[in-house]
């Protein structure tokens, strides 16, 4: 074989393996883009920014809550590994440093005597007073609306509690241990409802407390979106915000007050 | 005024270590009381999740407040140019760094994560008092020192009017804004008012003058230095107007809140029904804190002024801590109205008042800071030439005699 031949057989096995190489490649990524195009589909790709065309929210049909039901509660207790740490304390005084992220209300007015049930959660403001007072920024509203902490960041100041019109942050007064993915916690730092969102993010499209809700009394949703439930809901039989003369726009609304 | 010379304590007798050995001691409580805080978390505090403001909040802003007022006997020489006062100055300054100091250690032993400090000094957010006041704390250490140094140094004493002046500003505008924490709180009743940045203000010139008085008064008589009455008189004639403006301030707020029928409920309960809050406020405030100091500095007097002088001051203090107990704890207690015309209920004491039961650590981080700032100027006075040899009454006022 001259070394003519010896150059052309090189080059064909060169384009052979390019060819198989590219083959097989296009295979690969034919196989796997499904997977990667349903997911695109289904969730926010992490690294994307939130955005504030949405803008998510709650709302809370207080006709529809039933009397004694704590079902929201314990399924965010749940979601989020939120529970009671006995110190030997008093009922009462380990109630008050117990984490609630939402809790129910019972009020009646004191004129008539009518009662009402609700679930009251962190309101997810647009203004909110807790973001503004935070002296290190740990409190923070995101582009889609939910307020949270950064737990890196937050020195245990308490300024935001104290800011709260709502009570809705608690303090973790004690070491933590088996704390969940979803939800970082720590002692020493001010938590408080997230609006479910490590599930906003993943696309699931509702919340633990909405979704345990066997009678319908809570509706997860975008309020920026004319055509969801929510805003369709709202449209069709309004909604009250928690101490609406604050002008904090709140991102949780209530009707059956 | 003429001839007066500055000295600086021996600090070598017993007496001096053993004043040294009291103040070590107390902060040793708070340095403990600090680590069993942040080992166990929170829990073991009487604070809550209600109640988030606690003792340790009422010494810190106490001792802040009383920081920048005890500028004021320095301020009043060097603003406003009154010879009488040039001889307190330098320690009236050096007090003033102290307050602070002992002050802002108590706020931040008590923060949940102390450790993070570094993060509070490097993470702004602008549109919070609190970042402001992180702002000026630490100026008012830099523009006090310096307006020290030029009292201190002759060298550059021509710029002590400029320094002092620039001091008393910043003093105006410190506790203007530590004021402003509760004054731009709008969750809550008993805040969310413009007269809490000025009414702090007038109390930081009681509180700071009335402790200005007892390290004066203790640091004559414990050197067998001559303390005149003429100046104490002054001293405690001045003390008089602040704690009659301090009333003043108090009536406002709570005749204001009494007009709005929106807050007839946080009134009835500080005033009539609070329990501690009202024997706080009614005994407290008002009775200690007020009454008595201003039937004891105008009314002709029985005993020795400097008798005198002493017990009006310590209720003044004793006073200002349960005017912050009434401000801070009767101000959280106090539900908030989630809907008006209903009575809220829950697990979460919605609706309920909140009774809050300080716990040991508590005090003892509190004094820890009180004892921060004592030891500061008792170190101060054997380091630096602060006091006058001698304040008889020829020397602090020449015209008398």
């Amino acid at each position: 074989m001259g070394q003519n031949d010896m150059n052309n057989t090189n080059k064909i096995d060169q384009y052979r393996r390019r060819l198989l190489g590219g083959s097989a490649a296009a295979v690969a990524g034919l196989a796997l883009a499904p997977g990667l195009i349903l997911n695109t589909v289904q969730a926010k790709p992490a690294a994307d920014a939130v955005s504030s065309k949405n803008r998510w929210g709650l709302l809370i049909d207080t006709t529809k809550c039933a009397d004694g039901c704590s079902d929201c509660v314990t399924a965010c207790n749940t979601e989020h590994g939120l529970r009671k740490i006995d110190h030997g304390l008093s009922e009462s005084k380990s109630e008050a440093i117990t984490s609630q992220w939402i809790r129910n209300v019972t009020l009646k007015n004191k004129s008539t005597g009518h009662t009402v049930n609700m679930p009251v959660m962190c309101q997810h403001c647009e203004n909110p007073p807790c973001v503004d007072v935070c002296p290190t920024g740990a409190s923070f509203k995101r582009d889609d609306g939910i307020v949270l902490v950064d737990k890196h960041i937050c020195i245990g100041c308490r300024y935001c509690m104290m800011a709260c019109p709502y009570k809705a942050r608690s303090f973790i007064h004690e070491a933590l241990t088996d704390q969940l993915a979803v939800a970082p916690r720590g002692k020493g730092t001010v938590e408080s409802c997230t609006l479910c969102v490590h599930k906003v993010d993943n696309g699931d499209g509702t919340t633990a407390c909405a979704e345990a809700c066997t009678h319908g009394a809570i509706t997860f949703g975008d309020l920026n979106d004319k055509s969801s439930l929510i805003s369709k809901k709202l449209e069709m039989s309004g909604g009250r915000q928690l101490r609406a003369e604050l002008g904090l726009n709140t991102g949780v609304r209530y009707q059956g007050l | 005024m003429k001839n007066i010379r500055y000295t600086s304590i021996e600090g070598n007798s017993l007496k001096f270590l053993g004043l040294l050995g009291v103040f070590g001691f107390f902060i040793l409580l708070g340095f403990l009381a600090f680590l069993k805080m942040e080992h166990e978390g929170h829990w073991i505090t009487g604070m809550n999740n209600q109640v988030i403001w606690g003792m340790p909040h009422i010494f810190a802003i106490f001792l802040i407040v009383a920081a920048s007022g005890a500028l004021n006997v320095a301020s009043i020489a060097s603003v406003f140019n009154k010879s009488f006062y040039k001889p307190l100055a330098k320690l009236s300054a050096v007090l003033s760094l102290a307050l602070l100091a002992g002050g802002l250690a108590v706020l931040l032993l008590d923060l949940g994560r102390p450790d993070r400090l570094i993060v509070a000094i490097t993470y702004y957010n602008f549109k919070s008092i609190f970042a402001w006041n992180i702002i000026l704390y630490t100026g008012f250490f830099g523009i006090v020192g310096i307006y020290l140094w030029t009292m201190l140094d002759w060298q550059v004493e021509k710029y002590k009017r400029i320094a002092g002046t620039a001091a008393f500003i910043w003093r105006l505008i410190l506790t203007t804004g530590t004021g402003s924490i509760f004054g731009f709180l709008v969750a809550r009743s008993a805040y969310d008012a413009a007269i809490m940045a000025p009414m702090f203000v007038i109390m930081s010139f009681s509180f700071g003058l009335a402790i200005y008085i007892l390290v004066l008064l203790a640091s004559y008589r414990w050197t067998g230095r001559e303390l005149g009455d003429v100046v104490i008189t002054r001293l405690k004639n001045l003390l008089g107007v602040f704690i009659a403006a301090t009333l003043y301030f108090s009536l406002v707020y709570h005749l204001t809140n009494l007009y709005a029928t929106e807050h007839h409920g946080i009134e009835a309960f500080v005033l009539m029904k609070g329990g501690i809050i009202t024997n706080m406020y009614w005994l407290g405030q008002i009775i200690l804190g007020t009454l008595i100091p201003l039937a004891l500095i105008y009314c002709p007097r029985p005993a020795k002024s400097n008798t005198m002088a002493v017990v009006a001051s310590v209720l003044v203090i004793l006073g200002g801590l349960a005017s912050l107990y009434v401000i801070l704890i009767g101000g959280q207690s106090y539900p908030m109205t989630l809907v008006p015309g209903y009575e809220a209920s829950s697990t979460f004491a919605d609706g309920a008042i909140t009774v809050y039961s300080p716990s040991i650590w508590e005090f003892m981080l509190g004094m820890g800071g009180v004892a921060i700032a004592l030891v500061i100027v008792t170190l101060a006075m054997k380091i630096f030439r602060l006091l006058p040899d001698s304040l008889s009454d020829k020397i602090a006022d020449p015209h008398k005699s």
